[in-house]
């Protein structure tokens, strides 16, 4: 089984997590920029999460034979600190780095104004850049959440099949399954979204369109849950086919319309990690 | 190297009208070196040239667009750096030696020097190295050592290696074999060359 999580945190995961993940089938990573926790004070502290998403951690990645690419964005909850809003005039910096594949995470939090510029805006870089967008959608009031992302979209003139909606659930794959946006679904330990969940979901709605990630993060969460979703859908009757579409072809179609996502020989055996094998002998 | 071998060596990229045009624009618009730099690897490619060895297409491609600069090469490598992913950071430190620069970007190299990522620790351990001071080269390559770069990336390893050195690295290799560890095997060929052969240990990776 072949894994692309198209939504992971891999900053705040171990090295035990890559050997893990990577022991799962877990071969390429889409790590979306997004809060840590603890709010940041200023853009110049994003300019070091951003240089990391493209610097330290695809090397961190590449020890252990994951290809790791990111988004980069403003996100939702610090578009309402007005000390991170110069971090905007940053982006267009990255969104030409070869391993920026979208922009995100963008959307609503608490669905402020503040959040609405900041959407919207960064919306336009995306349109500006040729690049797909990756919006998160709020865990609290979800539904309304979810409708109101999708009138910002279709008010950028974006189109759909470029935006790929996440953190859906039974309620709201509704709203975005007509819209010709691609639907994503967090699978997590207890809350957003479950295996057996998913499996329903992908019964009743099938699997165009539809991505799977395990949106680990410092947060109780699993980057095995993606491998554990696609056991679970092979139980419940669905081919080896169907799960890689899932799991693997549709994430890379999505990220793959960027022109940036770079696959080369990632079906290669993972290189050892142990010591320093792959750089020595290398050059 | 020379630029006029990078040049050579690319004769065969994809879209070679792409690099052309690029080159001229930034003779003419030096500001225009910084998008170009971050889509170089993307029109051009990123695999290994045969000639020049050890070279990218990508490092390459990188690498005649900062000598096609008119001026002000150091400022300019020195921003491309700073905002560079790991890939421009690398073609930036790969071609400060071509660059009319003298030692203006040491600092660079000290800043790669200090991360863990070994592509960058390689890179700056080039012909530009010759600037460093010998502490700071004598540390670096025991970083080298230490985080299993192989030696060949070392400039002038032999004509710089001195006996400060050799002490370092019998003191490395005294601490590998406490724990039961061996040394890479070009490390100790070094220790061996520099006639520090009372060094605890012989013992060489498989």
């Amino acid at each position: 089984m072949r894994i692309f999580d198209p939504h992971i945190h891999m900053t705040s995961r171990t090295t035990d997590d890559y050997e893990r993940m990577a022991a799962a089938g877990v071969r390429a990573v889409v790590e979306p920029a997004f809060w840590l926790g603890q709010p940041r004070t200023s853009a110049a502290s994003f300019v070091d999460y951003f240089d990391s998403l493209i610097g330290w951690e695809p090397f961190r990645a590449g020890q252990f034979g994951v290809r790791h690419h990111a988004t980069v964005a403003l996100n939702p909850k610090e578009a309402n600190d007005p000390r991170c809003h110069p971090v905007l005039d940053l982006l267009p910096r990255y969104l030409d780095k070869d391993g920026v594949v979208a922009i995100g995470e963008i959307g609503y939090d608490s669905m402020t104004r503040a959040e609405d510029a900041a959407f919207a805006g960064q919306l336009a870089l995306a349109v500006a850049h040729d690049l797909p967008a990756l919006v998160h959608t709020p865990h609290r009031d979800k539904a309304r959440g979810v409708e109101r992302t999708l009138a910002v979209v279709a008010e950028s003139g974006i189109e759909p099949g470029r935006v790929l909606v996440d953190h859906l659930n039974e309620v709201t794959v509704k709203l975005v399954r007509d819209t010709g946006c691609w639907l994503g679904f967090s699978i997590y330990p207890e809350t957003k979204m479950s295996p057996p969940r998913m499996v329903e979901l992908l019964k009743t709605y099938g699997t165009e369109r539809m991505l799977v990630n395990s949106a680990a993060d410092w947060g109780r969460s699993d980057p095995l849950l993606t491998r554990a979703t696609g056991e679970a859908m092979l139980l419940a009757g669905f081919t080896e086919d169907d799960v890689d579409r899932v799991l693997w072809r549709n994430p890379v179609e999505f990220y793959g319309q960027s022109g940036k996502l770079d696959l080369t020989d990632v079906d290669a055996p993972a290189p050892t990690f142990a010591g320093n094998s792959i750089l020595r002998g290398g050059e | 190297m020379t630029p006029d071998r990078l040049r050579a060596a690319l004769r065969g990229v994809p879209d070679p009208q792409w690099l052309d045009a690029a080159l001229r624009r930034v003779a003419t618009e030096p500001k225009a070196i910084a998008r170009l730099f971050a889509t170089a690897a993307r029109r051009c490619g990123r695999g290994p040239l045969p000639d020049p060895p050890g070279w990218t297409v990508d490092e390459a491609a990188r690498a005649l667009l900062l000598t096609a600069l008119p001026a002000d090469h150091a400022a300019a490598a020195d921003s491309l750096y700073r905002h560079g992913d790991a890939a421009e950071k690398r073609a930036v430190l790969r071609a400060l030696p071509l660059l009319p620069i003298g030692a203006a970007c040491v600092p660079l190299l000290h800043d790669a020097i200090r991360t863990n990522d070994t592509r960058l620790i390689a890179a700056a351990l080039g012909p530009y190295s010759r600037h460093l001071e010998q502490p700071a080269w004598r540390q670096a390559v025991l970083k080298c050592v230490f985080t299993g770069v192989p030696l060949a990336a070392v400039d002038d390893l032999h004509g710089r290696a001195d006996g400060e050195l050799a002490a370092m690295l019998a003191a490395f290799a005294a601490e590998r074999h406490a724990a039961g560890r061996t040394m890479p095997a070009d490390a100790t060929d070094l220790l061996d060359r520099l006639g520090a052969g009372s060094h605890p240990t012989t013992a060489r990776e498989a």
